[in-house]
């Protein structure tokens, strides 16, 4: 029973089409995995066990009838700041709490019409703003592998459900790494799309420029997968890619003859550890055995990378949170005002947690009068050089790799005093974000105390196809994408 | 290009103020204390020349974009409003502007 706990996606669907299975049979399986692990992963804020079950059923009657669909029947997770019918989302945050969408995100009405079973919500940072999952308003998630450290973030509730075999895959939202850094601590699979790749509508926003859905899984065919229903433009999301999504499926092969791959050289720098370096730089041998070439490369302005994204950041932060303003859904402060400004501040000052509202202090400072050259314009101009050195490195590689994280998963509570110490958990992976290119973290192996390690590659924009490529080439020559830990 | 000036307790209310955060003594010490650890960090973006360098307002090669203004569905009003902490009459409940 608990083998289909493990299954990938697309080996859940083989079995679904076999009639080995049926999806309620699965989803019930998964659910009894939930209730038998997650006092101890606590990578759920909501669980729809009713839901999920109904759509299981949905999901057979279709089969049944002579129907299929991408995802027909085969239970996922959705993190807690994705828009769901009928549904709580809180973004992890006191003052969305008891807040139920009236409207489910395209993201979400696309995994509904392909067929996917959503089994509940999933943890995260408070508004996805953090690396750990700590700052999350209700609770902490543990990291599958060692229960005593943190699973990343934000998207740390969805990386440790699919580690643990809580969800067949699920989906995050990636800003700064949010996908990609909890995905490499985890142990599983984990995109950032291209900025307009998947639709916006439906987020709770954080930083409108940065902000993108992504998947996590078990392996590269599942993230392809996923990906496939989540993109395309959507004209409720503006700044969606209006071209066709191409076939990601049909880009899998394990060919890696001719591929140029980049290592930049900053990618390298200290600060990582020893563990996770020998672990990348293995994986680029790999490469070199498929046909590959590593090429040094340079970007130069990484280092300034950590500035400019907490300055851009919480300035759009800063705008986006202003609508909590305990009036038209939410928290509101108890108790009789003088004026709407003091409902406001007393609201706000009680609804938000500690890092929001550092991050409202700092985007609203950025952006304020007198500080606005110097801070916010002076980021954003840095931010077209970040994308340039990609630009620069691009015209000579077709990919660039290193790792996701500079640190296997942390110990609960070592980094919460220090925010700018957080911060650093993100230094490779806020240069695409800025840069709005797509990028994938691969289990690439563990260091000695047993704790996975993510690669990371890196593609033009639009170009996840040949990011696809390379990852699976890459997983199917090595093993450490079939390693689950012992939890629960 | 302004160096980073020292933040002020007279600059962290002023920020929590446009913010509209209420906040106590204790929060706005220590948000002083982190702020000011982080724009310290944040400085050295100032000594990079972006003289001739234009901001990035959007990563991709998107221009305006339009649609057809049609009309279309929309949440009935106890729908849009059922979410609300305190609602009258199809309206949101705010205490009084002054």
């Amino acid at each position: 029973m608990s083998d289909w706990c493990a299954w990938t996606l697309h080996e859940a669907l083989d079995a679904l089409r076999r009639g080995d299975t049926t999806s309620v049979a699965l989803t019930q399986a998964v659910l009894d995995r939930i209730l038998a692990v997650d006092n101890d992963i606590r990578a759920y804020l909501t669980l729809t066990p009713e839901v999920a079950l109904a759509q299981a059923r949905a999901a057979d009657a279709a089969r049944a009838a002579g129907h299929d669909a991408p995802l027909l029947g085969v239970p996922i997770a959705l993190k807690d700041n994705i828009a769901t019918q009928g549904i709580e989302t809180t973004a992890g945050s006191k003052i969305l709490e008891g807040y139920v969408s009236p409207f489910d995100a395209t993201i979400v009405r696309k995994l509904k019409t392909a067929g996917a079973v959503i089994l509940g919500k999933t943890n995260l940072d408070e508004f996805a703003m953090g690396s750990s999952t700590e700052n999350s308003a209700f609770f902490t998630t543990c990291n599958p592998w060692d229960v005593t450290r943190v699973p990343g973030g934000s998207s740390g509730g969805s990386a440790a459900a699919v580690a643990a075999g809580e969800a067949l895959a699920a989906v995050g939202t990636d800003t700064g790494g949010s996908v990609r850094q909890p995905a490499a601590l985890c142990g599983v699979v984990g995109v950032r799309p291209t900025y307009g790749r998947c639709s916006r509508y439906g987020l709770v926003a954080f930083a409108s420029s940065l902000d993108q859905a992504g998947p996590l899984t078990r392996d590269v065919t599942d993230a392809a997968l996923l990906l496939q229903i989540m993109a395309g433009h959507d004209p409720l999301d503006g700044t969606t890619w209006p071209e066709p999504v191409p076939d990601y499926g049909a880009a899998l092969s394990r060919d890696g003859r001719g591929w140029r791959i980049g290592v930049p050289g900053e990618y390298f720098a200290a600060g990582v550890q020893p563990d996770v370096e020998r672990a990348v730089r293995e994986a680029l041998r790999v490469f070199v055995e498929l046909g590959a070439e590593l090429v040094d490369i340079h970007l130069p302005h990484t280092d300034d990378a950590l500035s400019t994204y907490y300055l851009v950041a919480p300035a759009e932060a800063s705008a986006n949170l202003a609508r909590y303003d305990g009036v038209r859904y939410g928290y509101r402060a108890a108790g009789d005002f003088e004026t709407v400004g003091d409902l406001y501040a007393r609201t706000r000052g009680a609804g938000f947690g500690a890092e929001v509202q550092r991050r409202i202090m700092l985007g609203t400072y950025a952006l304020s009068a007198g500080y606005y050259d110097a801070y916010y314009l002076k980021a954003q101009k840095v931010r077209t050089l970040i994308k340039a050195d990609f630009d620069a490195a691009f015209a000579h590689v077709d990919l660039i790799a290193g790792p996701t994280s500079p640190v296997t998963a942390f110990r609960l509570g070592e980094r919460t005093a220090d925010p700018l110490q957080m911060y650093l958990a993100d230094i490779f992976t806020l240069s695409q974000a800025l840069a709005g290119i797509p990028a994938i973290s691969v289990p690439c192996g563990f260091d000695a105390d047993g704790l996975p390690v993510g690669l990371q590659l890196t593609a033009p924009a639009l170009q996840e196809a040949r990011m696809f490529h390379a990852a699976f080439a890459y997983e199917q020559a090595t093993a450490w994408h079939k390693r689950r830990p012992k939890a629960g | 290009m302004t160096k980073a000036t020292p933040l002020t307790r007279e600059d962290v209310e002023h920020i929590a103020a446009l913010a509209h955060l209420a906040l106590g003594e204790a929060e706005l010490t220590l948000y002083q204390e982190q702020l000011a650890a982080i724009l310290d960090y944040a400085a050295r973006l100032q000594t990079l020349d972006t003289e001739a360098i234009p901001p990035t307002a959007n990563v991709l090669p998107l221009r305006t974009v339009l649609r057809d203004d049609e009309s279309a569905s929309t949440l009935p009003p106890e729908d849009a409003l059922a979410n609300a902490p305190v609602t009258r009459e199809h309206c949101f409940v705010v205490p009084s502007l002054r």
